[in-house]
């Protein structure tokens, strides 16, 4: 018993990783994450956007490079787009790995967000795009004032769902070897415990990952929950006012002009 | 408009078909269809469920692309070109409403109007209350749609059609989705729309309104009109054995 103890939360090591953790391995998780959900957002929204048109062309694209980046494991883009693109884009980079890390993990959200967003535009009914088209709507404006809007609140379980996935994908940008203040949560709790042959640092990473992801995961069945019995009249709660808020961005350049 | 000093013979019409035909595939679901809509106007179209009425109305606004044939406006052939422009002078109600659900019932009208008629957002405000005050429903412009009882859609999609100020109304089974109680109201705005001198086509299985509120009535089976005339021309001496057929079966 002392031994399993010792193995998975020995509080010298536990100690000992804590620091590197909360001032910047939790914190490069969290960046990593964030940025690459929100390029993967745009990259996503073009590729559903491509993915309903009627041209075949398009389609094809959008087709093509959501079954690649799906069908690839996450560690072998990260590495590929890491490796080949870390001279060409040295200029840019700075030959800092980190940026080349977010495009990888972009790149791959954005096909698994473009699914999302296209089976969320399917699911509006037909009727809606009839009907704007009726009124005189272009296809372009019809689609961005009447149908997006309306999918993209179905697919808010979907998008949270998807962002935990992300957040546990930058545990494998440690390939691309970081330097020490740019590494993620995974790799700090790794180094820590070769340092001091015991897993209880990489317990400790966990634990930091499952305080990300679990009130998620339940934010998820909230949403799903809301999303399924409807609204009540009176209290609005705050996923559905962000939700609101950001239906208005999408007509706020129609609003100022 | 200035509907009644058009005299020229290809003005005649508010809209026409020549020749209208549509395929599904190889289902030939509308052949030769020939049809003309004075302005002012309402002309019902009956006929059984897959006769293809459905289908003409939306080949009226190119919600369907007709196979062969043309569509004209006012003698303007609208068959190609600007499909946007033509549905601005050409409005449409469904049968399940669409309306937006994720705008009140003011930005349902407002929205069309701000992005198709360029309207500031004060003045589609002001031309969206006024609509939906002809309406009815003038108390309700801040509800969302989904508040609103069917009555009140249908009522609240026909302001939004009628606020881009179209030259022609398309009315695709308007009161088919509507609970029997509601579809009175909707049916006596319809009526009071085709008096105040709009052009309408209206696809319906309401037999009394076909009857009362029709200047004409337009038989459709298998994709043919197989008889048009008056109201009582089509009600009380129907000509053909099939619009005997279905009268005796709907009536």
């Amino acid at each position: 018993m002392n031994d399993f103890f010792n193995s998975f939360f020995n509080p010298e090591y536990l100690g000992q990783a804590l620091p590197s953790i909360l001032a910047y391995g939790l914190w490069n998780t969290l960046l990593l994450a964030l940025i690459s959900t929100a390029i993967g957002v745009v990259i996503g929204l073009l590729l559903a956007v491509l993915g309903v048109s009627r041209n075949r062309f398009l389609r094809l694209i959008s087709r093509v490079y959501t079954d690649v980046l799906r069908g690839l494991p996450a560690i072998l883009t990260i590495l590929l787009v890491g490796l080949s693109l870390a001279s060409p884009l040295r200029g840019l980079t700075g030959g800092n790995p980190y940026f080349l890390a977010i495009l990888a993990l972009s790149l791959i959200a954005g096909a698994y967000i473009g699914e999302i967003f296209r089976a969320g535009i399917l699911a509006i009914d037909k009727g809606q795009m009839e009907a704007s088209r009726a009124l005189g709507m272009s296809y372009g404006a019809s689609m961005r004032l009447v149908v997006v809007p309306q999918a993209a609140r179905q697919v808010l379980p979907s998008l949270v769902n998807q962002f935990i996935s992300i957040v546990k994908d930058t545990s494998l940008v440690y390939i691309l070897g970081l330097m020490t203040t740019q590494r993620d949560l995974f790799r700090v709790g790794q180094d820590t415990a070769v340092q001091t042959g015991n897993l209880s640092p990489l317990v400790l990473a966990g634990v930091f990952y499952l305080v990300i992801t679990v009130p998620l995961t339940h934010l998820v069945n909230y949403i799903d929950h809301r999303l399924r019995t409807g609204k009540p009249a009176k209290k609005i709660v705050d996923p559905e006012q962000d939700l609101r808020t950001s239906a208005v961005d999408l007509n706020a350049e129609e609003r100022a002009s | 408009m200035n509907q009644h000093v058009e005299q020229k013979t290809d003005q005649e019409f508010a809209l026409e078909l020549v020749g209208l035909k549509k395929s599904f595939g190889h289902v030939e679901v509308l052949k030769d269809i020939n049809l003309g809509v004075k302005p002012g106007e309402t002309v019902c179209i009956i006929g059984p469920s897959g006769s293809g009425k459905s289908t003409v109305l939306r080949c009226m606004n190119r919600l369907e692309e007709a196979s062969g044939g043309i569509v004209k406006l006012r003698g303007e052939d609208v068959s190609s070109g600007n499909v946007d422009r033509l549905r601005q002078r050409v409005g449409m109600v469904f049968q399940h409403f669409n309306l937006f659900p994720h705008k009140s019932v003011l930005d349902n009208i407002v929205l069309p109007l701000r992005q198709v008629r360029k309207m500031s957002r004060a003045a589609a405000e002001k031309l969206a209350l006024d609509r939906l005050g002809e309406v009815g429903l003038r108390e309700r412009a801040d509800a969302q749609p989904a508040s609103l009882s069917g009555g009140q859609k249908q009522r609240v999609a026909i302001a939004r059609a009628l606020a881009m100020e179209p030259e022609v109304m398309l009315f695709d089974e308007a009161t088919s989705a509507l609970d029997p109680e509601l579809v009175k109201g909707v049916l006596s705005l319809m009526a009071s729309l085709a008096k105040s001198g709009m052009t309408m086509v209206v696809v319906t299985h309401e037999m009394g309104f076909a009857r009362n509120v029709a200047d004409r009535v337009v038989f459709m089976d298998k994709g043919y009109v197989v008889e048009e005339g008056t109201p009582e021309e089509i009600f009380d001496h129907p000509k053909t054995h099939r619009l005997r057929t279905f009268l005796d079966q709907v009536l």
